[in-house]
């Protein structure tokens, strides 16, 4: 176990430059450059705010401001769209750079590392725009927002854990690859980032528990539009299965990597 | 400090689970076996001590690669291991990882640092890299603009400028153009004067010839011989000659004069006698530059012949081929031969070439290559010297009919 966090310590500024040449090709060539990585996201805000807010907004309760469905709809959106890149991105890392691993004597772990830096970097541009935009709006969080990074801990290690776990059996089992965007699309659905929790029938909130997203979500919500203390108990949940993942993965990514070049 | 590598029993086989389930599962629990097994490396043993040039030749198939994947790390052994000392530079394949989108300089920055060197290190080098790919102004442009020799240049220029401990090589020397290939031909060259021990693969049997003190020979995932060069690269064209003809036989030995004769056919026709002859008919053994000297050789026919070519090769000391044709490009095939007929090839020729110790291989074969029919090859069968005796002073293996005219002006005297 020592030995990927010292091999990836050793390629550290490999590493460092993959996550900065990503970026970089996103910029590259095209007149918007960076700002298409925040446009996706927001587009989606949009379009759920100007659809939904008219059913949604009255059931809001506690705030007064009228963009407040929007402001719920970005906080989510926050933290799910971290969550799903890492996840979609780790899912084929490993298949996509397999020329390279092929030839190529170097870490593997060095992948997932680029997959979380650079989401992790995009996620702080998009949190930036949503900054500006709530002043647009007249909402302005207050200190609760310090909390933030540790959300955004939460997620990446769940993420990554979930996502290099289904990297590493995709490499074997390909299907893997097909079924999990598929998934994905539940998950966002049966979480509650366009709707708010209450509207789900009180006899099915029970089975609400099974997903550890969904303490995430409402803490960003909390943080970033209600400004109140998340629910810890909750969230605690969610960051021990973070860090259970992140170990299992490690485990599995440690089996399976002798065996992972002969099947790229 | 210098490379070092010893391989051990190494030995790679690819499993086959019964349902990759099985596999996953085999990784928790090791009471799990595969249900087959496919080794494609087996009981490879070697040694490179420091500084040597190792080849490693084999057709498609023998291994040559998963060998190399296994040195530089990219896979695990099944067996057996690999230990070695020092830093390992491999040129696998080229561009590996380049972006179309970055500069040449952007793109050399990222793929040294997929070699796991560090910033200040890359920094250090950089200045190199760029006056070596000699790409002018467009190491500051995108990589798309490039040609793809350009591309090359930059690949090989980042892939050598750490001088490592051991250099891998798989046929990556023919970058560019011809200008680029001889540069880099003598980077590799100075890292072998340097006491970098390279280990090369190739098809290429001149750059073996050239290049490595050692050749070993891959067959089916084993090493079939370990040797000097010429045994090899000789061994190894009859052999590929072999798996056409099935009832071939392979004789190989070294004489006296340290050449190494290999001979190998089916037999169906025979080299009786191969001479070198003056122009009075007396057997040679020295020839002077600019005589006229004659090739004789008999072939005797053992079994019916529906076609026969005899074919020449002309090699110097180092083996490379400085003449060679045959009678099939000449169009003077011998058809329809008979048990115990006997043909006589006679080459009348002026002996142009440079000082040294020269072989001829002929070979009777059917068509223009060994593949189809192999009677009879036999590498070296014929050594001679060829000595400049009232010739001005020259070098190089061939004599030009070339004389200098010199004129020259006097300039005007200042006053």
């Amino acid at each position: 176990m020592l030995g990927i966090v010292e091999s990836a310590w050793r390629f550290r500024f490999f590493i460092a430059s993959s996550i900065k040449t990503e970026l970089r090709i996103k910029f590259v060539r095209s007149r918007l450059g960076g700002l298409w990585m925040i446009l996706n996201p927001l587009a989606q805000v949009l379009i759920f705010a100007f659809v939904l807010s008219a059913v949604l907004s009255a059931k809001l309760p506690g705030i007064d401001n009228r963009y407040a469905y929007a402001i719920y709809l970005m906080s989510g959106t926050l933290c799910w769209s971290m969550f799903a890149e890492i996840v979609t991105r780790c899912l084929t890392m490993f298949i996509d750079n397999g020329n390279i691993l092929k030839k190529l004597a170097f870490p593997k772990i060095a992948l997932p590392l680029i997959v979380a830096g650079s989401a992790l970097v995009s996620n702080l541009l998009l949190f930036s725009a949503v900054l500006l935009i709530f002043g647009v709006l007249g909402h302005f969080p207050d200190t609760a927002l310090l909390l933030l990074p540790i959300l955004m801990g939460i997620t990446v290690a769940l993420g990554l854990g979930l996502g290099l776990i289904l990297g590493v059996l995709n490499v074997f089992i390909r299907d893997i690859g097909q079924v999990v965007p598929v998934l994905l699309q539940f998950i966002y659905w049966f979480t509650p980032i366009v709707y708010m929790v209450n509207i789900i029938p009180e006899q099915y909130r029970g089975w609400l528990i099974l997903n550890p997203l969904i303490p995430l979500v409402t803490s960003y919500q909390d943080v970033l539009l209600y400004s109140r203390m998340p629910d810890w108990r909750g969230l605690a949940v969610t960051a021990c299965l973070a860090i259970v993942l992140l170990g299992f993965s490690l485990i599995l990514f440690r089996k399976a990597s002798p065996e992972m070049v002969d099947q790229l | 400090m210098s490379g070092e590598l010893h391989i051990q029993n190494l030995g790679k086989a690819y499993r086959k689970w019964g349902g990759e389930l099985r596999r996953v599962a085999s990784w928790f629990r090791p009471s799990i076996k595969p249900v087959s097994e496919h080794w494609v490396l087996k009981d490879v043993n070697f040694f490179i001590a420091p500084g040597e040039a190792i080849g490693i030749i084999g057709q498609n198939g023998a291994g040559k690669s998963t060998l190399l994947k296994l040195i530089t790390g990219t896979t695990k052994p099944t067996c057996g291991n690999v230990r070695m000392h020092g830093r390992v530079a491999a040129i696998l394949e080229l561009g590996m990882g380049f972006n179309p989108d970055l500069t040449g300089r952007q793109n050399a920055m990222h793929s040294a640092g997929l070699m796991g060197y560090s910033k200040e290190e890359i920094d250090r080098a950089m200045p190199e890299i760029e006056s070596f790919a000699e790409i002018g102004a467009y190491f500051e442009q995108p990589m798309r603009t490039y040609s793809s020799g350009m591309q090359m240049r930059v690949a090989f220029s980042v892939a050598t400028a750490f001088r490592p401990d051991l250099l891998i090589v798989d046929e990556a020397l023919s970058v560019g153009d011809s200008y680029f290939q001889h540069k880099s031909f003598d980077r590799i060259r100075q890292f072998k004067a340097d006491g970098v021990s390279i280990m090369f693969v190739t098809h290429s049997m001149s750059d073996v010839r050239t290049l490595c003190d050692r050749v070993i020979l891959l067959d089916k995932g084993r090493v079939l011989k370990d040797g000097a060069p010429d045994e090899i690269v000789d061994f190894y064209n009859a052999m590929i000659a072999e798996k056409e003809n099935a009832k071939m036989s392979i004789e190989q030995r070294r004489e006296e004069n340290g050449w190494l004769l290999t001979r190998s056919g089916t037999g169906e026709a025979r080299v009786a006698s191969l001479e070198l002859l003056d122009d009075t008919g007396k057997p040679l053994a020295v020839a002077q530059v600019g005589q006229r000297v004659e090739l004789r050789l008999t072939a005797t026919i053992h079994a019916h012949v529906p076609n026969l070519v005899l074919g020449y090769m002309v090699r110097d000391k180092q083996g490379h081929v400085v003449w060679g044709t045959n009678t099939w490009h000449t169009r003077q095939i011998q058809n329809d031969l008979q048990q115990g007929d006997t043909v006589t090839f006679r080459l009348p020729f002026t002996c142009t070439l440079g000082p040294g110790s020269y072989s001829v291989s002929p070979a009777l074969v059917s068509t223009d290559t060994h593949l189809v029919d192999n009677f009879e090859w036999a590498d070296n069968l014929l050594v001679f010297d060829v000595v400049n005796i009232d010739l001005d002073t020259f070098i190089g293996n061939t004599w030009l009919d070339a004389k200098f005219a010199i004129s020259r002006q006097n300039g005007e005297v200042a006053q």
